[in-house]
């Protein structure tokens, strides 16, 4: 295994557990929070794919396109949430079930409008290049993509350690009861989260598309990774969420590298070892 | 009970002519009706882009004929498959047995094909398979009434692409195929020539359909630093293993042998020019194919539809020429299968959208099969996709048992991940 080969995986493994990350972090704090399994997150990922890539198709500038992605994401998701999915905390098995049917529709509706051929995306045209050093060639584009995800991680580690919505997120997680008691707003801060995991999901989705690129059915692909990263992590932890995205996306690369013909069994060994012996995860909490 | 091939190829060829000779034909009514079509096609699910493509081919050429051949209706019923072999089987009984459907064209994915093959030899009900390409269906597991219509198997263009690459001077070659049976039949055809010819495949990496990441299989082929690698990819991941391959450099420094569907319209219309442009695959249609049946199809489709056609529309397009025909020289009397079948199997096409097509005697078509270089589209075309794979050499009249005698070539298993034609 020569340094190269290292590299080259190390990197790809970060670049694709960072897209992971924005996927995965939204789908864990509402878990954490609410109780709710949402089987549309990588549906709403998807759409804010597509909604970018339109939006870059007439004109619009890569990043601003990706934001708006977002923020139409995170519409349908609040309009999902107030009008569905807020009366299912705590109930995992039908918000699954409501989910599921939201993620099919999404799907469906994404094919009647768009088509089903695969859409590829360009990264913006100042990131088009690609580093070299010596044998190893990486797309800066991808470096742009680690950068943006911690970022955005860092972000939502401060909003929730130093604000006080922050205080109130972890208080409900905690002890929601005991929140409710003390007279803070628990509601707000479930809907805080759900749009904010919409609105990350759907950021996501077009600064994904030069490496996923956008195609009906995509999101079932992501959805068992995404899952896997949040059970890796423990289930409504951040950080776990963090590292999860980190440890599949390089077990995922150095796995299909080293062994290329045992390419899934190698993502859920590690799953099926934490579920043996820490079921609740790396950084969970014990139930 | 098994049979020898020989004796396999010997009942078949008496099937052939017990049901050429015919079943006793009903009696005719003064007015037959409509003859009724089921097109199997999945519009929904994962290959959902390209049922509608096999839809609009198909459509294409009854709307050009106002839906009748020899005096008659042609009534088509478009059957969702959902990209689903057990619910593909349930619409073609639905069809059949239902609707009262009297032939079956479709559908796509090889897995739906060989759902559907076994219930219409049993209900005797011809199946058309212009895409289905699983190399069994007109090899070990050839029928009378299984018939790949402007269709091909799945290891004909491929076996081109070995003796191509050794003509080339290439030696070492990787081959990265999808893990099911096209990406095993695609990758056995290309293995077998190259390595009879006297070239040396030092890895065959298999990946999941699906995958979106193909940058640690891509790390891998680099690491092995071969002459060339034989890549087959479908749909989306034919977009991400491209779009990866030039964005990590290697697209200028390994040259790459695709399969048909890797560079397929369908695929590199979406796909900036820069990323596909020079690259070299085989298959049995090219949308810049220069002549005029190619070109009067692809202005055709490109002022109904928008875009240039993928394969999936031309065999659809294609398979619907060829049924008409053959229901005009029964005068529009389908209702004798055998002689419908017949039919069927006489036509030649001197020259289609594909080029020349006749079928062998197990149901596959002997026909062209193009070195394709993908290039910017010129003329007309450039209205309607940026790049599009033009021929650079035509071998001409291509069987689906390349040179060798169907009875030898039919003693070796099909291609899996275990036989690949060749000794490691």
């Amino acid at each position: 295994m020569d340094l190269r080969f290292f590299a080259q995986n190390a990197l790809g493994g970060l670049a694709y557990g960072s897209l992971l990350f924005l996927i995965a972090s939204g789908l864990t704090l509402v878990f954490g929070l609410m109780r709710i399994i949402n089987l549309a997150q990588t549906a709403f990922y998807l759409l804010g794919a597509y909604v970018g890539l339109t939006l870059v198709a007439h004109g619009f500038d890569f990043w601003l396109s990706s934001v708006a992605g977002g923020v139409v994401t995170m519409v349908l998701g609040l309009a999902v949430y107030s009008a569905f999915l807020h009366r299912y905390h705590a109930d995992p098995l039908t918000s699954l079930l409501l989910t599921l049917g939201f993620a099919l529709i999404l799907d469906d509706g994404i094919l009647a409008l768009w088509g089903g051929d695969p859409r590829s995306v360009s990264p913006p045209p100042m990131l088009r290049g690609s580093i070299q050093i010596g044998t190893l060639v990486f797309p800066e584009y991808w470096l742009a993509v680690i950068a943006i995800s911690f970022t955005v991680a860092a972000i939502m580690f401060v909003s929730l350690r130093r604000t006080m919505l922050g205080v109130i997120i972890r208080a409900s997680v905690d002890d929601e009861e005991m929140a409710r008691g003390l007279g803070v707003d628990v509601n707000r801060a479930f809907y805080v989260v759900f749009a904010a995991g919409a609105l990350i999901a759907g950021i996501g989705g077009l600064l994904g598309g030069p490496i996923t690129s956008a195609y009906p059915g995509l999101d079932g692909e992501l959805t068992p990774l995404a899952f896997a990263v949040v059970i890796v992590g423990g289930m409504g932890s951040l950080t776990g969420a963090l590292v999860g995205s980190i440890l599949i996306g390089l077990v995922n690369a150095f796995g299909k590298a080293m062994f290329p013909e045992l390419s899934y069994f190698t993502i859920f060994v590690p799953v099926a070892l934490i579920m043996a012996f820490r079921p609740q995860g790396l950084f969970g909490r014990k139930q | 009970m098994r049979m020898s091939t020989r004796a396999k190829t010997a009942v078949l060829a008496v099937v052939i002519v017990l049901v050429s000779a015919g079943v006793p034909s009903p009696t005719r009514s003064a007015d037959p009706g409509p003859i009724k079509v089921a097109l199997l096609a999945p519009t929904s699910g994962s290959a959902a882009a390209a049922g509608h493509d096999m839809v609009a081919g198909w459509q294409l050429f009854w709307k050009e004929h106002g839906g009748k051949v020899a005096g008659r209706t042609v009534e088509t019923v478009v059957y969702d498959t959902a990209s689903n072999p057990t619910h593909a089987l349930d619409q073609a009984r639905h069809a059949v047995e239902a609707d009262g459907a009297q032939m079956i064209v479709g559908p796509y994915l090889a897995n739906e094909g060989l759902a559907v093959a076994p219930y219409a030899v049993q209900h005797r009900i011809p199946l058309f398979l212009p895409t289905v390409s699983a190399d069994d269906l007109s090899q070990r597991q050839a029928s009378a009434f299984v018939i790949k219509v402007a269709g091909w198997s799945s290891s004909l263009p491929t076996h081109v692409a070995g003796v191509w690459a050794y003509e080339q001077g290439y030696r070492k070659v990787v081959t990265l195929a999808n893990s099911y049976a096209f990406g095993y039949e695609n990758a056995g055809g290309f293995a077998q020539t190259f390595a009879q010819k006297g070239g040396k495949i030092t890895d065959q990496i298999w990946a999941p359909l699906g995958t979106a990441d193909y940058t640690p299989y891509i790390s891998r082929i680099q690491a092995a630093a071969p002459d060339a690698l034989f890549v087959e990819m479908v749909g989306a991941d034919a977009v991400h293993f491209l779009q990866q391959w030039s964005s990590l450099g290697l697209k200028s420094k390994i040259p790459l042998i695709a399969n048909e569907t890797t560079t397929d319209q369908s695929n590199i219309r979406s796909i900036s020019p820069e990323i596909v442009e020079g690259i070299t695959s085989f298959g049995h249609f090219a949308e810049g194919r220069d002549t005029p049946a190619t070109r009067a199809f692809i202005d055709k489709y490109g002022k109904a539809e928008g875009v240039l056609p993928s394969y999936m529309a031309t065999s659809f397009y294609t398979a619907a020429q060829w049924i008409a025909q053959a229901i005009e020289n029964v005068h529009g009397n389908t209702g004798d299968v055998g002689t419908l079948l017949q039919a069927v199997r006489q036509i030649k096409l001197a020259d289609s959208p594909f080029g020349p097509m006749t079928l062998d005697q197990y149901g596959c078509p002997l026909e062209n099969v193009y070195v394709r270089r993908v290039t910017a589209t010129t003329g007309d075309a450039a209205k309607y996709a940026k790049t599009w794979n033009v021929v650079t050499k035509t071998y001409p009249h291509v069987s689906q048992f390349w040179t060798w005698k169907p009875s030898d070539y039919l003693k070796q298993p099909v291609y899996s991940p275990s036989y690949q034609g060749y000794t490691k």
